[in-house]
């Protein structure tokens, strides 16, 4: 099997969400509803000096992430109906919609929020990694949308020569909970404190 | 309503109300968008108004409009840019109230910024707000209160000059102003910009120190950036238009340039001019042409004066082409814009004067959407989107590409482009062969096309291979560098300014005699409404705007996933939330003399305490109270201009916040 996996640039985001509104467009979603998501990060204080002049230590950052199509995924394990599924050839993790029931167990279940359950079908639904796409030659919208060409995609073993094995930041999950598949080039401020 | 009584009514009042007040009672109202392009509304309204007697022309804009004027005093010109390739070879970038993250100010810019950042720049972001921009690209930011900008460039020029980091063989050849020995005859020593540095006339020496209890940006960080600044070499201070949108807007631009040239970053390749900083290298010809008989033109900004006493105003206003105008403005013409009532300054002032039928007696607006501004128009027009027309996109502002604006889709329902409507409008008044001079708006666009070619630009792909590639690139060996011809051949390429150097002092706004509002050399001056201003014991906060993300100034505004994807917020610091009882999230209300709004609250670190933030743009929702529950910043923004350009203000404003 050839897994594949998204590479971030997290270091190069500045937050736009253009990649997370692709993602609604091609997926038709509703508010609300969010295959990929872009996440916040903002802390600091502000110190007023006797001389009046103001100093601070604010850090900030933006993380965006869709499924991440784990090596040990908690959402395939988690559905009473076998709604999910990994694929064998390229590990890419999908919910069939015909046979999702809404339990809603994978949505509790995924570290990342990645599942997504839409109130309207009584269904949870999640990133495909635009595997319809893939097999026509193209990418997935995420990655052909960002204006900073902050996101790739492809087997995770290549991404992972490229860029390392930073699969984890500030604020995120411990990656040992589902091995995901996402390799991370940090932020300035999101780098773990080792 | 039909078209055809449509029509009737606009050809009618037009003609009605050209007769009995005279063409200057005419208007073609500000906006940007739809409007630009080779035949977009508001093109299309003036060549309609000028085949038939003619319209109140109006000078600058709302994006850059105190540096628009303030920077050809320094420069001669506004084209003080250089193409952001030239950012690639820069060591040290400061990116002064500029946030390209967000509002983009084009699109390439940030891919060079990023390589720029690659190539080893250092970048300093100075801004209120910890933007994204400074998220993505800044090494450090720099918090600051707004409208004390120049506080702290005085301050850096005190620095750089009494540690001599100054470039005294640039100033003496290229400047006037500097010191003493260049000054222009009949000006005093102690008007030099030395002089007033090291606090020779007014007994105040512009230290850091000085500056810190004004910008509140302690003085050791600004002793650091200005000498890193100075010594960095090329170093390109890159302004943004923001912190001009400001009481005094036109001393932050004229105090950027300044800062250039101390250090002798003008004309090199990796440094920047500063100032308004426009550039262009690439155009096209726009054949939708007409003349104007009437010559009068006020400030962009002061319509809402010419509307209620236009006849008053004289030169000190602005005015232009003619001493006193004959007539108010009594029918404005809106195309595709939302100046009339959303994105001008002052809604609740606006709304009663255009309230008043005795003052504006017919307005016509087109527009996709039910905007704040189309529910004042007598005549509301549905237009047509980009593509159901035929156009050439150009670029705002900088970049060099244009876009084939192709029809895909004939009009939906009764929408109709305004070329069409006003083509039928000059029927009814029997100008319409003047009009369209027997041409399709795809005839302008193959004129265009064939014409640019022809005279502008030999590499101009045909009509044909045009349509076909939809993107045309303008190609260029090398970057623009701004005042290059100049600073390498001064002799042949003077400057554009009256003595043909760049005029640190300047003798015409010397002569103007208006010294502490419209000094000669840039300088801090304490802003009404600043953080200096005593009306700050009743609205303690300075409130500043932004171009949001999510938003093109007020269009997506009314798009459910744009507001998902950064909803309409204030940003308020932990510390000014605290003292309120503010927790984020929570409903607030913002207020001043001059209005007030409800609105989520945001309490955020990447704020300066101090000061809290709102998106531009947000479309004004009155309840059945009045009171605007969206977050339209306009209802706590003011109508006075700035002193030099008559420009808008609109950063500039006290208000206090309290728990909805």
């Amino acid at each position: 099997m050839v897994q594949l996996g998204f590479y971030i640039n997290q270091s190069l985001c500045t937050g736009c969400k253009a990649c997370s509104v692709s993602c609604k467009d091609k997926n038709n979603l509703h508010v609300g509803i969010n295959f990929r998501r872009v996440y916040s990060f903002e802390e600091g204080n502000f110190i007023q000096q006797p001389s009046s002049g103001i100093v601070q230590n604010v850090k900030a950052f933006y993380f965006s992430i869709a499924c991440n199509h784990c090596a040990q995924p908690k959402c395939t394990q988690s559905c009473p109906v076998g709604a999910i599924s990994k694929d064998k050839d390229n590990g890419v993790v999908t919910i069939d919609q015909e046979v999702c029931q809404g339990t809603q167990l994978c949505v509790k279940a995924c570290p990342y929020g990645a599942p997504q359950y839409n109130k309207k079908v009584f269904k949870s639904d999640k990133c495909d990694f635009c595997i319809d796409l893939q097999e026509k030659g193209e990418e997935p919208v995420c990655v052909s949308t960002c204006p900073m060409r902050a996101i790739e995609y492809g087997p995770i073993r290549e991404l992972r020569k490229k860029y390392g094995n930073v699969s984890q930041i500030k604020g995120m999950p411990s990656d040992s909970l589902t091995h995901p598949n996402i390799v991370i080039t940090p932020h300035r401020d999101a780098k773990m404190i080792q | 309503m039909s078209w055809d009584e449509a029509i009737d009514t606009i050809a009618a009042e037009v003609k009605r109300i050209g007769e009995q007040y005279g063409p200057e009672s005419r208007y073609v109202n500000y906006a940007s968008g739809q409007s630009w392009g080779l035949h977009g509304g508001k093109n299309a309204a003036r060549k309609l108004l000028a085949l038939t007697g003619g319209y109140l022309n109006y000078r600058n804009d709302y994006s850059s409009g105190a540096g628009n004027v303030a920077t050809p005093y320094t420069y001669g010109t506004n084209n003080s840019g250089s193409s952001f390739d030239s950012l690639l070879h820069s060591k040290y970038i400061i990116l002064w109230g500029q946030n390209p993250s967000e509002m983009i100010f084009s699109t390439p810019y940030r891919e060079y910024l990023m390589q720029a950042k690659k190539n080893g720049a250092k970048i300093i972001v100075i801004d209120p707000r910890y933007t994204d921009t400074a998220i993505a690209f800044a090494d450090e930011w720099i918090p600051i209160l707004p409208t004390t900008d120049n506080a702290m460039m005085d301050a850096m020029g005190y620095v750089i000059v009494t540690e001599n980091l100054h470039d005294q063989a640039f100033l003496d050849q290229y400047c006037i102003g500097f010191d003493g020995n260049h000054l222009p005859k009949g000006v005093l020593k102690e008007e030099s910009i030395k002089s007033y540095l090291l606090g020779e006339k007014d007994g105040v020496v512009k230290t850091p120190e000085w500056a810190e209890k004004i910008c509140r940006v302690p003085a050791e960080k600004i002793r650091e950036i200005a000498r890193e600044y100075a010594k960095a070499k090329p170093a390109a201070l890159i302004q943004g238009w923001a912190a001009q949108r400001q009481a005094y807007g036109e001393q932050f631009m004229r105090g950027g340039a300044q800062l250039a040239c101390l250090t002798g970053n003008v004309g090199k390749l990796g440094g920047w001019a500063a100032g308004t900083g426009y550039w262009s290298r690439s155009d096209i010809v726009y054949p939708f042409s007409y003349d104007n008989p009437i010559k009068a033109s006020i400030p962009c900004f002061l319509w809402t004066k010419a509307v209620e006493q236009g006849t008053e105003m004289t030169v000190e206003d602005g005015l232009q082409g003619t001493d006193k105008l004959s007539t108010n403005i009594k029918c404005i013409f809106n195309m595709a814009g939302n100046m009339l009532i959303n994105q001008h300054s002052d809604i609740n002032k606006t709304i009663k004067l255009l309230e008043d039928e005795s003052k504006v007696e017919f307005i016509v607006v087109s527009d996709l959407f039910m905007t704040p501004s189309a529910k004042f128009a007598d005549i509301l027009l549905p237009g047509t989107t980009f593509f159901e027309r035929y156009d050439i996109g150009v670029p705002w502002c900088f970049g060099d590409y244009v876009v084939f604006g192709d029809k895909t889709i004939d009009p939906l329902y009764e929408c109709r482009d305004e070329y069409d409507v006003f083509a039928e409008l000059a029927g009814k008044l029997g100008v319409k062969e003047k009009f369209t001079e027997g041409k399709t708006t795809l005839d302008l666009v193959r004129e265009s096309v064939e014409r640019t070619k022809k005279e502008l630009d030999p590499n101009f792909p045909t009509f044909e291979e045009f349509r076909k590639m939809g993107v045309y690139h303008f190609k260029f060996d090398a970057p623009l560098v701004g005042f290059k011809e100049q600073i390498d051949d001064l002799q042949n390429h003077p400057f554009e300014t009256p003595s043909g150097k760049i005029e640190l002092f300047s003798k015409a706004l010397w002569d103007m005699n208006r010294h502490d509002e419209i000094p000669a050399i840039a300088k801090y001056i304490p802003s009404w409404e600043g953080p200096e201003d005593p009306l700050n014991e009743k609205f303690p906060l300075q409130l500043i705007s932004w171009h949001y993300k999510r938003r093109c100034h007020s269009t997506y505004d009314n798009q459910p996933w744009l507001e998902e994807v950064a909803k309409q917020e204030i940003w308020i610091n932990p510390k000014d939330a605290e003292k309120r009882g503010i927790s984020d999230g929570d409903r607030v209300q913002v207020m001043n003399d001059r209005g007030s709004l409800n609105i989520f609250v945001k309490v955020t670190p990447r704020i300066i305490p101090g000061v809290v933030g709102i998106p531009q743009g947000a479309w004004y929702t009155p309840d059945k109270a009045g009171l605007d529950q969206r977050g339209s910043i306009n209802v706590l923004t003011s109508q006075r201009p700035t002193p030099l350009a008559k420009a808008n203000p609109q950063l500039t404003n006290l208000v206090e916040v309290k728990k909805a």
